[in-house]
This record gives C-alpha cells, sequence and structure tokens, in this order.
C-alpha cells in the first residue's frame, strides 16, 4: 500500500521522532511511505480560534497537498489533526463560500486515518509485539486525548496497541477521559483553568507511579509534559507510535530525563 | 428612519435582555472563583456525584441513543415550524379558559407579570423554580414594585434567603455545603430552632416549616414551564420536591412565564423528554413531580390562568443558521455536570443565568455576540467535547462555540483598530501554514529556538499572550531540524520485516 504521512506541523516542528516513528512502522509492514512536500497544517489552531478567513488558505494548501491519487491512504500521527481533516475542513469551506473546496476536502477527509485507525482497521494489527516487533519495557500510563476520543471514536485503539508491546507493563490513569487542559489558544486566553486542568492531569499520572505517559497527540503530550516538567517531576511523556517503533535491537531512547524535546540524541 | 417604516417597529434582531450577561470577562471571573478552594471542593464533590449518577441510569438503556436521536428530530422539527406551532398552541390554551400575554423581551415581560398580580391586590407570591423568570430578574423587578416573591425550591430558597445567585440551573446552591446552608438558615429565617444541625433531614425541615406558611396563604403563584404541548395546550413543570406541585394547585391564580422555543408539537413527543431529562438530569429514572395542566379546569385547582410567552431573543437565536439548535436545550444540565470548565470555575464566572457549555453559547446568540463580556463565553472551553456527548438533544457545543468565535472575531474586523497579538499571531501562522516552503523556511530557525533553551533544555518565560502558557508549563527545547528536512536529507525506507512484502522508495520531498 503506498501511504501518504501527513506529520502534522507540531509534529514537524517540535517531535520530528514521532513522525520517524511513523514512517519506520509502516515500512517495517512493508508499505511505502510518501511525504506530499506541499503539507503544512490543518488549520485547526485558525477554527478554533475562530478565525476562518484566515483558516481558508491553511485548508486550501492541505486539500492542495493531499488531492492526488498518488496514494492509497493518508495517515497522521494525531487524533485531532485527522478530526480537522475529517470534520472541520468542509465546514471552513462552506462558511468561506467555496463549494469547490468543500468537495475535495470531503474527498480527502475520506481518504485520512488517525495512525491506530489505519494500523488496527486497515492493517490488522492487533499484537505489536508480533506484528511489528514492539519492546519497550517500561511502566507506562495512557491519556487518551478528547478529540481522537470523542470525534473519531478511537475507543481504546491506542491502549490495546500499547498493552501488546513486548515488555510494557501499562497501568491506569484515574478519570483518564477528562480533558488536560490544552485546547489550543484556550491554554493562553483561559489560562489558569487550562492549569487548574492540567494540574488534576499531572497528579493522577503521578500518582500511577509511571515511567511515562503516553498518547496519540503531540499537543496534548506538550502541555502534560510541560506541567510535569514546571512541576519538576521526572515523569515524561512519549508518542504511543514512539513506543510501538522501540524494539529490542533499536529501543526508544529513555534516559530518565523529562522527555519533552523531540530532535535526535 | 425611512417613510415607509412604520413607527415602533422594533429594529432586527431583537435582542434578549436581563441576566444574560457575562458583566466582566470570563478569564477574569474565573480567576477570582478558582481561589475559592472551598467552592472547588464543594463544586468537584457534588458535580461529579451527579455525572457518575448519569452515567449509571443511561447506561441502562439500551436504545438511549437512539433516544437522543428522537429528541433531537422532535426539538429541530419543533423550531423549523414554530410560528404555525406557537398558534396552534396559543388556540388550544385559549379555548381551555387559559390567558395567553406575548412578550418581546424582559422589560415586557416583566410589567405583564407585574400588571396580572396587581389586578388581584395582592403583594405576595409564591413561585416555582423557573429558569425565565431568572433570565428576565422577574424576582428584583418585583420587589421593585413592591411584590414579594417567595422561592419554593429549596436550593432556589437558600440563594434567595443569602441574597446570592443561582450558579447551576438545576442545582442552584452547588457551591454551598451544608454547614453554609445551616449558616443561612439560621440568619435570615424569622422563625428558626436555635439548634438546627447540618444534617441534611433537619435542614429540609427547617424548610419545609418555613415555606409550609406561604403555600397555604398565597393567592398567586408565578411558574416556569418544561414544555408546551402545541396540540392540547398543555402546560408541563417537572420538578422533585413536590412544591411546585403546591404552587401549581394550590393558589387562585397561576401565572406562567415560558420561553417560545419549549413548545413539544404533540402530546406523544412528551414520552420521549419524560425518559432524556430525568436521566439526563438528576441521575433519575423517573421524574417524582409531573404536573400538567391545560387552561383552566372548573372548580379545580387555579381559575385565573395566563401565560407569558417569552422572546427576550430567542427568535435572534432561531435566526442564526449555525447556532439554532442551541434553543433545542432542555436545561437539563447534563453539559455543566460533565464539563472541566464549569467544574472548576463555578457558575457565576459565567455572570449569565444560563452557566456551562449551554450557557456559553445560549446568552451570546440570545444577546448577540457584542452584549457587554458575552463575547468572551465562547472561548470558556478546551472544546473536549464532553458537553455534546452528555446533550439529550445532541446539541453540538463546540461547533457552536467555534462558530460564535468566528462571530466575535468578524465583529471586530471591520473597525479600524491596532491588530492584538492574537490576531499579529494568527496571520502570521496563515502565512507560515498555507504552504510547505514557508513552513520549511520558519523551521530552518528551529536550532535558534534551542538555543534559546540553553542547557536547561526547556523555555520557562516567553513574552505577550505566550507567558499564559509558561505560567504553569515549560516549553520543549526545539529540535535540530524538522521532519521535512530529515526526511529530505536522511530518510532511508527500512527493510520490511513481514515475511513476502517488499519495499520501495519513498519520494525524496
Amino acid at each position: 500500500m503506498k501511504i501518504a504521512l501527513f506529520a502534522t506541523c507540531i509534529v514537524d516542528a517540535m517531535y520530528p521522532r514521532t513522525a520517524q516513528a511513523t514512517v519506520k512502522l509502516l515500512e517495517r509492514l512493508g508499505h511505502e511511505v510518501v511525504f506530499p512536500s506541499g503539507q503544512a497544517c490543518c488549520g485547526q489552531m485558525h477554527v478554533n480560534s475562530g478565525y476562518f478567513k484566515e483558516a481558508h488558505a491553511v485548508v486550501a494548501n492541505h486539500v492542495e497537498a493531499f488531492d492526488t491519487d498518488d496514494y492509497d491512504v493518508a495517515v497522521a500521527p494525531s487524533g485531532s489533526c485527522v478530526a480537522s481533516v475529517k470534520h472541520q475542513h468542509e465546514l471552513v469551506a462552506r462558511r468561506c463560500g467555496d463549494a469547490a473546496l468543500e468537495a475535495r476536502a470531503a474527498v480527502v477527509g475520506a481518504k485520512t486515518y488517525e495512525l491506530s485507525q489505519l494500523l488496527t482497521d486497515v492493517l490488522g494489527i492487533t499484537n505489536a509485539a508480533e506484528q511489528l516487533g514492539s519492546h519497550f519495557p517500561h511502566k507506562v500510563t495512557y491519556h487518551p486525548s478528547c478529540h481522537g476520543m470523542r470525534l473519531l471514536r478511537l475507543q481504546d485503539r491506542q491502549l490495546n496497541l500499547l498493552a501488546s508491546v513486548g515488555g510494557i507493563e501499562m497501568v491506569e490513569l484515574p478519570e483518564a477521559d477528562q480533558c488536560c487542559g490544552f485546547g489550543g489558544t484556550f491554554s493562553m486566553k483561559n489560562a489558569d483553568v487550562s492549569s487548574a486542568m492540567m494540574e488534576d492531569k499531572a497528579a493522577n499520572i503521578c500518582g500511577t507511579g509511571a515511567d511515562l505517559c503516553s498518547g496519540g497527540d503531540a499537543s496534548c503530550l506538550l502541555h502534560i509534559g510541560g506541567g510535569l516538567s514546571r512541576q519538576g517531576s521526572k515523569v515524561g511523556t512519549l508518542h504511543f507510535a514512539e513506543i510501538l517503533a522501540s524494539t529490542l535491537e533499536e529501543p526508544a531512547a529513555v534516559n530518565g530525563e523529562v522527555m519533552l524535546a523531540g530532535g535526535k540524541r | 428612519m425611512s417613510n415607509n417604516t412604520f413607527l415602533g417597529m422594533p429594529s432586527l434582531p431583537v435582542y434578549g435582555h436581563g441576566n444574560l450577561n457575562a458583566t466582566e470577562p470570563f478569564p477574569k471571573a474565573a480567576h477570582r472563583e478558582l481561589g475559592n478552594a472551598q467552592l472547588r471542593a464543594n463544586l468537584g464533590h457534588a458535580t461529579h456525584t451527579i455525572r457518575d449518577k448519569r452515567l449509571k441510569v443511561v447506561a441502562e438503556l439500551p436504545d438511549w441513543e437512539d433516544m437522543r436521536d428522537s429528541g433531537s428530530a422532535i426539538k429541530n422539527a419543533t423550531m423549523a415550524n414554530l410560528p404555525a406551532l406557537l398558534e396552534q398552541f396559543e388556540a388550544n390554551f385559549t379555548a381551555r379558559g387559559g390567558t395567553i400575554h406575548w412578550a418581546r423581551d424582559a422589560q415586557e415581560a416583566n410589567e405583564i407579570v407585574t400588571g396580572l398580580i396587581r389586578e388581584t391586590g395582592e403583594t405576595e407570591v409564591v413561585k416555582v423554580k423557573s429558569m425565565a423568570t431568572q433570565e428576565i430578574g422577574l424576582n428584583e423587578y418585583l420587589e421593585e414594585q413592591g411584590i414579594a416573591a417567595y422561592e419554593t425550591d429549596l436550593a432556589e430558597l437558600i440563594v434567595q434567603l443569602d441574597h446570592d445567585k443561582p450558579s447551576h440551573i438545576l442545582v442552584p446552591a452547588i457551591h454551598k455545603n451544608r454547614s453554609q446552608v445551616r449558616e443561612i438558615f439560621l440568619r435570615e429565617m424569622p422563625v428558626v430552632d436555635p439548634n438546627l444541625t447540618d444534617e441534611p433531614a433537619r435542614l429540609a425541615e427547617a424548610a419545609r416549616a418555613h415555606l409550609r406558611k406561604k403555600f397555604l396563604s398565597a393567592k398567586v403563584a408565578v411558574s416556569g414551564a418544561n414544555f408546551g404541548l402545541a396540540d392540547t395546550g398543555t402546560l408541563t413543570v417537572v420538578e422533585s420536591e413536590g412544591n411546585g406541585r403546591m404552587c401549581l394547585t394550590l393558589p387562585e391564580t397561576l401565572i406562567t412565564v415560558m420561553g417560545i422555543e419549549k413548545l413539544l408539537p404533540t402530546w406523544e413527543d412528551l414520552e420521549v423528554f419524560m425518559q432524556l431529562l430525568p436521566r439526563s438530569s438528576t441521575g433519575e429514572r423517573m421524574n417524582p413531580y409531573t404536573s400538567l395542566w391545560t387552561g383552566v379546569t372548573p372548580g379545580d385547582g387555579p381559575q385565573n390562568v395566563h401565560l407569558v410567552m417569552l422572546d427576550n431573543g430567542r427568535t435572534a437565536a432561531l435566526a442564526d443558521e449555525f447556532g439554532r439548535t442551541a434553543l433545542n436545550c432542555i436545561r437539563c444540565s447534563a453539559c455543566m455536570n460533565v464539563c472541566p470548565v464549569y467544574e472548576r470555575t463555578g457558575g457565576h464566572a459565567y455572570g449569565s443565568t444560563y452557566p456551562g457549555p449551554i450557557g456559553a453559547i445560549l446568552s451570546p446568540l440570545m444577546t448577540g455576540i457584542k452584549s457587554e463580556e458575552n463575547n468572551s463565553l465562547p472561548y470558556a472551553s478546551s472544546l473536549c467535547g464532553a458537553c455534546f456527548d452528555a446533550c439529550p438533544v445532541k446539541i453540538n457545543i463546540p461547533e457552536i462555540l467555534v462558530h460564535l468565535r468566528g462571530e466575535d472575531v468578524d465583529s471586530k474586523r471591520s473597525k479600524l483598530k491596532v491588530p492584538s497579538q492574537m490576531d499579529l499571531m494568527m496571520k502570521g501562522a496563515e502565512w507560515a501554514f498555507s504552504s510547505g516552503s514557508h513552513l520549511n523556511l520558519l523551521e530552518k530557525g528551529l536550532p535558534l529556538g534551542k538555543l534559546a533553551a540553553g542547557r536547561s533544555k526547556v523555555i520557562k518565560r516567553l513574552p505577550g499572550i505566550a507567558a499564559g502558557w509558561t505560567q504553569s508549563r515549560d516549553i520543549p527545547a526545539p529540535p535540530n531540524q524538522s521532519f521535512r528536512q530529515w526526511w529530505a536529507k536522511e530518510h532511508h525506507p527500512v527493510a520490511a520485516v513481514v515475511p513476502g512484502s517488499t519495499t520501495t522508495e519513498g519520494e525524496q520531498a
């Protein structure tokens, strides 16, 4: 299968290792990965901040980059960005009176998958240790991000994949379904409420005794990890793609430091 | 005014007035409420208890999702046909001996109710808990006119005795715990046992003794209504304490104030809502006291029956194609009970009678986005979507919040002004995110961020609006290069581990 990677802006710029892990997983399964070079961002920040007019150019750019027959399916390591592509792009086009873009956005949205959706529903991965060679001998808890949970209805796809990784010890996160408080520009416009939500999330994570918290959205992990780091916690955050890509031969780097930064170590 | 405009014709749209406004920006009000540790403890406990109860009773019904679809469809059909249904309701209600009054806004409604009370010669009324009369500020208006209005719902009574404002539409005193209630009773009730304890049963007993005298002496009652059934002209009040039943049956005069969106087309439709409402609001399987009345029944109950039909911005909300489903709300309060923002700030932070997620859309829809500080309400959400999942009539609250943020941004575009930091950030991001090569150019600066982070590898302080982030969160040092730079320079496909599969060279960007 020819799979187009939508890296998402935050992973592209801040967490390249998450996208590299995604590529590695798909290539390990024998698929060809392409990276449409025109891609930038899904436009969710603009839409959710009320800047529909500005969002139009961003959505148009995404649709232009991905509306081709050059690949079979598109995938992104983010529930939130995929939800935006699938649910917001048509709305933005409609509000801006761009019927042509609305039609093309629907086509792109229909063939875009979140990573755990693609792995589980399309590629039939039920056991990461056996089918992907995943090995990660650490104690991990998991935060299901809101948009993956409520807009994409991912249910336990990410969690089940993590639980099937070799050597991993999963511990349940209390009140897992509660928002971490990120919410894009909400974290700046309503910084006090956002911080209060983050603090409760961080306390629940630390209470599990896990080495790190995993999840499927770099933005939420940036938020949670940033809060944990400020509190001086040793608990880090790591995208589930990196845990799945970790093998006995090539383990993901967990050096005890707060896992915040992307890039090569 | 042009010649062909009638004198006295209201300008359109007619927005709502009264207690529908945030009087200070939400972040500022939230900051204050967050500092109240007692409030946060009370709220956290109360919302989690109701939340769990609701989840339990909703899970019992295999057709809950179908029921939500029915509720949503019935309400959408009602809104699509509202003018005809209102006329049908009026005809049926009037034929059975009731009198209907139409109020364009809060002021008109208050004047009508006052006039009706004056006609009876009474100066005291008992009240059934009602959101509509809170919205129009009826109690305060009546007080100015020399008429005393006594709330009879236990929580409303607590709030009224304390000269406070409700902070939740179903549990108005959710922000108070029982020891606070005891203090209020001891301080404010004219006759009260000085040895009153904070046991719930004792508190309820004190309230009952206080209210009984009012029920037996009141000649006039004022109520709201949960539903109006168009095909029969029937009104409905749904309550848990029996105080409503007393008010609706004992007095001679009954005056009801109901928003025009409360209609259901038929009596049969009520069965859907009598299942949706109690499970969503109190987490009960069945509502304890459901009162229905149709005009006047000779020799039984109130003989002087009035209904004030209230617009107060509802028509304006109905005219908004992206926001109108907010009018489907049946005031169950499930959305606020599951909201992580409401849970931490409480209802007072929203200013309006309608707090929480539904209030954050309903208030600005009814008043217009530019009214007082209501443009800050649509931002009072992380867009987590818990409210949409809990809503029994499937109002897509997150989508309407985003729509109203757009209304706010657009309402400021035409003005000649210095762009805000947010405007500049969004403009800059529009450039960066509307082209892969723009973003690539910008990402070449990533090592600069790494430099700024220094040896600690984190950024602890950012300027301007981004300072909101760094008040409690670090930013990681950015990587040496972006993914797209790595892809262009260093990506070499790895060999497949799946037997028999092949790997082809990926496109080099």
